[in-house]
């Protein structure tokens, strides 16, 4: 109904209800929602990751027994694998739909846009994604299945497979590389994920911000220890 | 002092546009837009078409004004509107690139004009809020914690000027929408729509075509009313709250562009 002089507000018929999950995955907000969650998943790995293996330090015995360990109960290490790699495939389909949408939201671009306040982390995560996705490939043919292992390669032997495989400068860089990547995702991503699940304080955000920052980078340095150990002569 | 001025001038929407360039001498007691006010008093004296600008207030309230100074929206005093910005920040002989703000949602009109109708309808998806109507309510009648009406005022502040759409590197009008979502959540009279009303508004900013948060945080930066993105985090715990909770299966019903008051 309206009233003589005046437009009433019309509104589209909604379409049929595309189920409550796919809604979710539509609207950008539960998206980024869903990519927090994955990028829980994988950052609890990183951690988990980077923890094993600073047992190379410790010897060939710790990191080669606590390999064998993980290979005990196939189940559980199935079970693992499938979940990263399902976290990991929605999280960088959901990244990779975000990005592109960037050409939709603004078709012309600015001729200058300066930025004041986001950090070069922020404004990098598609590339940092994009290069860990990258990476995350060659590793496990590397490493986990040895097809693209430079020396060597010896069944769930990781001290001896790193020994051989950082000898070789290339592997290396790509992977001192790959880790600097991964500190910016960090860098960034830690603090995010609390804003896209709604978690804001003007006292603990802040905090956040600088602690997502330094976990990132010692992350990305922790791991980059290992091929300059390598490549020094500190682990042989 | 005297300015170059690059601007860039759009007939209208099918126009691709161009940077031109202009001279004009000023004084820095001027706001910028007074500045701009010289530069078409003499384009109408040769005979040329005058820039085409939105203001309306001239002090900072209405959100009409706004563009991009130097790839700055609002310009490089920050926060404050072009209209509050003085000539004063600027000095004798510099060179200003004058942009219009930049997203699919804003169709240039004309100039640095745009159409912020998208704003406007997304507050409309907000729809109605109920209230009890009758004899004034006893004043406080409905007792509200203060940090809770101190937030939902300072995001209230909200002039809807589309700075923080200009900044965000994926022109997304999440500080706007979360500003708006965040001055009614927070008190009591908001609560009986408060899940539907951010369904339905997060529906009509995606179907707006605005883009997504990445929380980098350009957009709290330019505004000119303060807003933080905390509004953005407020939003996000709503809306996945009533995805959650939501009994219905329907989608939200979203505002048809051409169909309303607001096209
Ligand atoms: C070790 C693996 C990874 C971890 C730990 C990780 C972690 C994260 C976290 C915590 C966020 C913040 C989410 C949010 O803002 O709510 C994020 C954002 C993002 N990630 Fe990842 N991620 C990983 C791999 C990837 C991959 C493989 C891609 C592939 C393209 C990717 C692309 C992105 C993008 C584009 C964003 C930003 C989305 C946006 O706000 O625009 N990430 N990541
Ligand atoms: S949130 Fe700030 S920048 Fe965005 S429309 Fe409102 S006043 Fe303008
Ligand atoms: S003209 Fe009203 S805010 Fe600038």
């Amino acid at each position: 109904m309206s009233v003589a002089g005046t437009k009433s507000i019309e509104t589209e018929a909604p379409q049929a209800s595309p189920g409550a999950l796919l809604a979710f995955w539509n609207n950008p907000i539960g998206k980024k929602a869903l990519m927090s969650l994955t990028g829980i998943i994988l950052s609890l790995y990183v951690f988990a990751h980077l923890l094993g293996n600073m047992q190379i330090y410790v010897g060939a015995e710790a990191i080669n027994g606590y390999a064998h360990l993980l290979h005990k109960n196939l189940a559980l290490l199935w079970t693992a694998r499938v979940v990263l790699l399902a976290a990991v495939l929605v999280h960088a389909l959901a990244g990779v739909q975000l990005y592109l949408n960037k050409a939709n939201t603004r078709p012309v671009q600015y001729a200058e846009r300066v930025n004041i306040i986001s950090t070069t982390a922020s404004r990098t995560m598609i590339w940092s994604g994009v290069l860990i996705f990258a990476f995350v490939i060659y590793h496990v043919l590397d490493l986990t299945v040895g097809v693209a292992h430079a020396g060597p390669y010896e069944d769930v032997m990781p001290y001896q497979n790193v020994l051989s495989g950082f000898r070789f400068l290339p592997a290396a860089i790509a992977y001192v590389v790959a880790m600097v990547g991964v500190g910016f995702h960090l860098w960034h991503g830690l603090y995010s994920l609390f804003q896209s699940l709604g978690m804001s304080h003007p006292r603990y955000t802040p905090m956040v911000q600088k602690g997502a920052a330094i976990v990132g980078t010692l992350v990305a340095l922790a791991n980059i220890s290992v091929p300059i150990a390598v490549l020094t002569g500190l682990l042989r | 002092m005297r300015l170059t001025l690059e601007i860039w001038r759009q007939k209208n929407g099918s126009d691709p546009g161009r940077f031109v360039t202009y001279e004009v001498e000023a004084n820095e007691h001027m706001s910028f837009l007074e500045m701009l006010d010289v530069l078409n008093q003499g384009l109408i004296a040769k005979g040329e078409e005058p820039v085409a600008f939105d203001n309306d207030c001239r002090e900072g309230i209405c959100g009409m004004c706004g563009f991009l100074i130097d790839g700055q929206a609002h310009g490089p005093n920050h926060p404050g509107t072009v209209c509050q910005l003085h000539m004063r920040f600027f000095h004798d002989g510099q060179k200003l690139r004058l942009e219009p703000w930049r997203a699919a949602a804003f169709p240039i009109v004309k100039d640095l004009v745009v159409n912020r109708s998208a704003l406007d309808r997304i507050i409309a998806a907000g729809g109605y809020n109920s209230v009890r109507t009758g004899s004034a309510p006893e004043a406080n009648a409905i007792l509200i914690n203060k940090n809770d009406s101190d937030q939902a005022m300072e995001a209230a502040a909200c002039i809807g000027c589309g700075a923080c759409v200009a900044a965000c590197p994926n022109a997304a009008a999440a500080l706007f929408t979360g500003a708006k979502i965040t001055q009614l959540s927070l008190l009591p009279q908001g609560q009986p729509e408060r899940y539907i009303r951010v369904i339905n508004m997060a529906g009509q900013h995606e179907s707006e075509g605005f883009g997504h948060c990445t929380s980098i945080g350009e957009c709290q930066a330019v505004c000119p009313a303060g807003i933080k993105i905390e509004v953005i985090a407020r939003m996000n715990k709503d809306f996945i709250r009533a995805s959650l909770k939501r009994r219905e299966t329907t989608p939200p019903a979203t505002i048809s562009k051409s169909g309303s008051p607001y096209a």
